[in-house]
């Protein structure tokens, strides 16, 4: 039953996958980030799936712990996620400016408004 | 003492004066800030490429942890060629960057602007001096989370819209590469670049380890902006204020390139990468791709930093076709390229800052007469657009003939042969500009305008020049990449 | 002074010499006097190097190493001396008469076109005295790049299009195929230099060769091969003076000049002589030269029937440098000075007659040497000369040129010259026949005489020029025929 014994890896791929189809489909520039942050979600699993063992404790060395967990991923991850949410909060930021300046969010009306300042 | 710290300083300098620039909140307090900042960096990058040619690759250890338990940062002869070209271009446009933005920016942006330049500086040279994998990924955000609000910062609305999309485009290439990243260390069990060399090597490991190059690959193509993916990089450029966009162009493109060799040469190894896997036939295909249909791209752009946009993509084309050759000859046609295309546009871009300052959005309408209201700048752009058709006598032919050098060692004479008639592409849409500024009555918006200040002038002309200098003079630009590709190709059989 | 010093000063005087004419830019007279005093230096300079070349010695000059084992070298070689010496010249005699004709056309931007002049003239001097072809590659370009600014000098549309096919065609061709042609002799022989005999010789298979030969002789656009030659009918948009100096002389002397040198010092005459599959190379200058002299028959714009007379005039070059024999070099090289001399004659005329009675076909000429007298016998030098008429300087190198065909045994090539002195006789002669024997068709729109004496007087200097040359022509022939002796 390989899909059971991955089912971690399987749920990070779908989530890897339906954000980057979010991204690339969706039109709207908030639902867009929204992919965006799936898509690196889905990362953070790939990365502690491994590094998690069922009933292994965090890595303290003293008698009567022998299963370890690996703390490294867990720690980049934390470092990842920090890195996720300024992405998503200047992602944000940048939506609202753009709102203020094109009076929308839509990727269509947006690419019109920008060709019209071309032909000035 | 401070010798030893070298490779910390590197990165810490800017990555320290940034916040106190935001602390300083004076427009003329925070450019002087991160003025001395600048050309610090360049001295410590110079101190250490000295250090690296006098007595070999340095290795320290962040925080004292030695590796491959803790971070190591690392500089050889690749990465100290590099460090010296974006901590040099850099100092360069900050020392330009005065008159610009006094126009061009509101006054209490300033110290914002110089923040996020200051951040992206440290996290480009961060990306380039580091030996640990994971870290590449934290730095490479922290250039890119700069690099959005730098472009965003352009006055033209669009602005906010290319960075919209750079933001998009890099942070799933960023995430690729944590991906790649991630694979690597669950094959190996370490993040340290050298150590992950050493033990990648393992056969039985084959299909996690393409998966792993085809992320890493993919990621960073979309960094440096390898045709079909580079659609983010022409906006980008052309609405970013002049500042960030040379800087950018000559640097954060080239810090990717760095990156992919770094990897491809010196993780994976470049017999693994070429000969048993087929990214050498990838790149081969797309460079050609970028040189051919960005450059016809490029013709039809109407606005001119957009133009010289897709010629950046084209150029970059140059850039990894000699990578993908992956002889000597090849990967120092690509380093050196990588140095004069950085040094060309970066003089391109800063003079064109200059027509900015007088035109606004310089489109070929508005430049025309150029050559008669602003004949050092335009002089200027000539010298530029000579180099990027590789006109002998500039920066440019070096690395065409080192490029095509490289082909005919192959004994691939149509490549040669291609590379040739691809620069003719370049001579059309630098001629574009040319006959606009030489052969039109000036534009009303130009009638009266007087040349730019010049301290805008000197640091920009001063790149022009270093077109001309590195076209006649090679000993460090070819020295510099043939001794980058030689440690890069002797990393790993 | 030594004459390495010499060589490396005949390329600093033109570029100082444009600096000083930019700076006094304000002041006419003086800008006139920076040019000629230049020029007057230059051919100095050039002329002292002269006997010292001649007395065997070859000065060489490294003024940069560009890349590892390359270098931006000098060495002053015969054929060299031949077209510096030429070239440098007739600058000072163009000088004269572009003062002339600047000044009473009321030309605008003059500055630039006198700086534009001595930068072009540097880079010919660069190309004439080019060490290696790495050398000879970057004056090359730089040639192509001085003279545009020149070509377009009216600033017009219609400049602007002469001036793209111009820069299109040389740069095109230079970078497409010159390039490629000395990056492959680099990766085949290792080195660039020019050695009597060739490098290439036994590097290459014959085949390889071949192409390589293909590649220089069309890469070599300014040598006009057709059909890379439309670049030259294109520059006549520029002012007389450009179309007199730098497309009688020195461009397209550059060109013809790297093609010798091409054959001579990098493949080797007997090289390319023991190989099959070089035999195209006389067909198509051959071609050249005949559809040339018919294209030129029936232009009637003055200038460009003379642009076309100069294509196949080239290719006279190009055809005897192509036969391979000592003869038939010795008359490439001569013909490179003696059309020099001559061409540049029938454009001073050219643009006399355009200054003074603005007339620019030749169906508008008749009785024309009523008025011209001085103008349109000098044309007539210039004409019979390449006609190749004696005493003319141009019987001499067709002489040499039937001897080589003859020596070499084509007799095609020898039927060709035949044909194209036939040819260039009835472009050339019913001008001079209808400016002084037929009457006017109507009556000119004002009255006009010569044009003003600066001009007169260059061409006389080199109407004269064309046939002192044929009267003692001891040192042409010296320099030429130590180009096949080694």
């Amino acid at each position: 039953m390989e899909i059971v014994d991955y089912v971690n890896y399987w749920i990070a791929m779908l989530l890897l996958v339906t954000g980057l189809f979010i991204v690339i489909a969706r039109g709207n520039l908030v639902k867009k980030l929204v992919g965006l942050g799936i898509f690196q979600t889905s990362v953070y699993l790939i990365y502690i799936s491994p590094a998690k063992i069922l009933g292994a404790t965090a890595p303290i060395i003293a008698p009567g712990y022998t299963l370890y967990s690996n703390p490294l991923p867990h720690v980049l991850i934390l470092t990842a996620i920090v890195v996720g949410v300024a992405t998503i909060a200047l992602g944000l930021a940048l939506v609202v400016r753009i709102h203020e300046a094109f009076g929308t969010i839509e990727e269509d009306a947006i690419n019109a408004l920008a060709q019209g300042d071309d032909v000035e | 003492m401070i010798a030893l710290q070298l490779p910390a300083l590197q990165v810490l300098l800017p990555l320290a004066a940034a916040p106190l620039c935001l602390l300083a909140r004076r427009s003329g307090a925070a450019w002087a800030l991160a003025l001395a900042t600048g050309w610090a960096v360049f001295a410590v990058a110079v101190a250490l490429m000295l250090q690296v040619a006098g007595s070999g690759p340095i290795s320290y250890a962040m925080g004292g942890w030695a590796p491959p338990w803790g971070i190591e940062y690392r500089v050889d002869a690749a990465n100290a060629f590099v460090l010296v070209l974006v901590s040099g271009v850099g100092a360069l446009a900050v020392t330009y960057a005065r008159e610009s933005l006094a126009r061009k920016i509101a006054r209490e942006q300033h110290a914002l602007f110089w923040t996020a330049y200051l951040l992206c500086l440290g996290g480009l040279l961060g990306v380039t001096v580091t030996g640990d994998a994971f870290n590449v990924f934290v730095f490479l955000e922290i250039s890119s989370l700069a690099t959005y609000i730098l472009i965003a910062m352009g006055r033209d609305r669009r602005a906010l819209y290319a960075s919209y999309q750079y933001l998009i485009m890099g942070t799933i290439g960023a995430t690729f590469i944590v991906i790649g990243v991630g694979l690597l260390y669950l094959m190996t069990g370490t993040l340290n670049i050298v150590d992950l060399a050493g033990r990648i090597g393992d056969a039985s490991l084959a299909r996690p380890k393409l998966a792993a190059l085809a992320f890493l690959t993919v990621g960073i193509s979309l960094k440096l902006a390898l045709f079909p993916l580079h659609l983010w990089l022409p906006n980008a450029y052309a609405y970013a204020p002049s500042v960030a966009t040379a800087f950018l162009a000559a640097t954060a493109t080239k810090v990717a390139v760095y990156l992919l060799l770094r990897f491809g040469f010196g993780v994976f190894g470049h017999s693994q990468v070429f000969s048993r896997l087929p990214l050498g036939e990838v790149l081969l295909v797309l460079s050609i791709g970028a040189m051919f249909v960005a450059s016809v791209v490029a013709i039809y752009q109407a606005d001119v930093k957009r133009l010289f946009a897709y010629s950046s993509v084209a150029q970059i084309g140059y850039i990894t076709l000699g990578a993908s050759l992956a002889s000597q000859t090849g990967l120092t046609a690509s380093i050196v390229h990588l140095f004069n295309h950085a040094v060309t546009k970066g003089a391109i871009f800063l003079l064109l800052g200059c027509v900015a300052l007088r035109v606004g959005q310089p489109t070929i309408e508005r430049i025309a007469g150029l050559g008669r209201r602003m004949p050092w700048t335009s002089a200027g752009l000539v010298i530029g657009g000579l180099s990027l058709i590789g006109v002998p006598g500039t920066a440019g032919f070096v690395s065409k003939w080192y490029l095509v050098l490289a082909a005919l060692e192959r004994g691939w004479w149509w490549l040669a042969a291609l590379i040739l008639l691809s620069s003719l592409l370049a001579v059309v849409y630098v001629w574009r500009v040319v006959e606009s500024c030489y052969f039109r009555e000036p534009s009303p918006r130009l009638a009266q305008a007087p040349e730019a200040p010049a301290s805008m002038l000197i640091p920009a002309l001063a790149l022009a020049a270093a077109c001309v200098y590195f076209g006649l003079s090679t000993g460090f630009s070819v020295g510099g990449a043939a001794a980058a590709a030689a440690s890069l190709l002797q990393a790993l059989p | 002074m030594t004459a390495t010093s010499l060589a490396q000063l005949a390329l600093l005087v033109p570029l100082a010499g444009a600096l000083l004419i930019a700076a006094l830019g304000r002041w006419p007279n003086l800008r006139e006097t920076a040019t000629l005093a230049t020029a007057a230096a230059l051919f100095a300079i050039v002329a002292s190097l002269l006997p010292a070349v001649l007395a065997g010695e070859r000065p060489e000059a490294v003024l940069a190493t560009m890349l590892p084992g390359l270098t931006l070298a000098l060495r002053v070689e015969p054929l060299g001396m031949l077209f510096a010496a030429v070239a440098s010249l007739l600058w000072i005699v163009n000088s004269v008469y572009s003062i002339g004709y600047m000044r009473a056309n009321g030309e605008h931007k003059q500055t630039r076109f006198y700086v534009c002049f001595a930068l072009s003239l540097a880079a010919t001097m660069g190309i004439a005295f080019a060490g290696n072809l790495l050398t000879l590659f970057l004056f090359y370009e730089a040639l192509t790049l001085a003279t545009y600014p020149l070509v377009t000098h009216h600033g017009t549309e219609a400049a602007k299009r002469g001036g793209r096919t111009y820069l299109g065609l040389l740069i095109g061709t230079s970078i497409a195929f010159l390039l490629l042609a000395i990056l492959w002799t680099w990766q085949l022989a290792g080195t660039l230099e020019f050695r009597p005999g060739g490098i290439l010789a036994g590097r290459a298979p014959d085949a390889l060769i071949a192409v390589l030969l293909a590649l220089y002789m069309f890469g070599i656009g300014k040598a006009a091969l057709m059909p890379f030659h439309r670049w030259l009918p294109a520059a006549m948009v520029a002012p007389t003076p450009v179309s007199a100096l730098l497309h009688a002389v020195a461009v397209v002397k550059a060109g013809v000049f790297s093609v010798v040198k091409v054959i001579v010092y990098v493949f080797g005459v007997d090289t390319l002589a023991a190989i099959d599959g070089v035999q195209w190379l006389p067909w198509v200058a051959g071609f050249t030269i005949v559809a040339a002299s018919v294209v030129a028959l029936r232009s009637d714009n003055l200038k460009r029937r003379l642009a076309y007379s100069t294509v196949s005039q080239l290719s006279y070059v190009v055809l005897a440098a192509a036969l391979l024999t000592p003869l038939s070099v010795l008359a490439a090289a001569l013909h490179i000075a003696v059309h020099a001399f001559s061409k540049i004659t029938l454009f001073f005329a050219a643009g006399a007659i355009y200054t003074a009675a603005h007339k620019t076909e030749v169906s508008q000429l008749a009785g024309i040497g009523r008025r011209m007298p001085l103008t349109m016998t000098a044309f007539a030098v210039g004409a019979l000369s390449l006609i190749g008429v004696p005493p003319m300087a141009g019987f001499l190198s067709k002489w040499y040129m039937m001897g080589g065909a003859f020596e070499a045994g084509c007799w095609a090539a020898a039927a060709v010259l035949a044909i194209s002195t036939l040819l260039n006789a009835a472009y050339f002669l019913p001008i001079v026949h209808a400016a002084f024997f037929r009457a006017e068709t109507a009556a000119p729109a004002h009255e006009h005489g010569e044009a003003p004496w600066p001009m007169l007087l260059a061409m006389a200097a080199s109407a004269a020029a064309t046939i002192a040359l044929a009267a003692s022509p001891d040192t042409a022939l010296a320099l030429a025929g130590a180009l096949t002796e080694h």
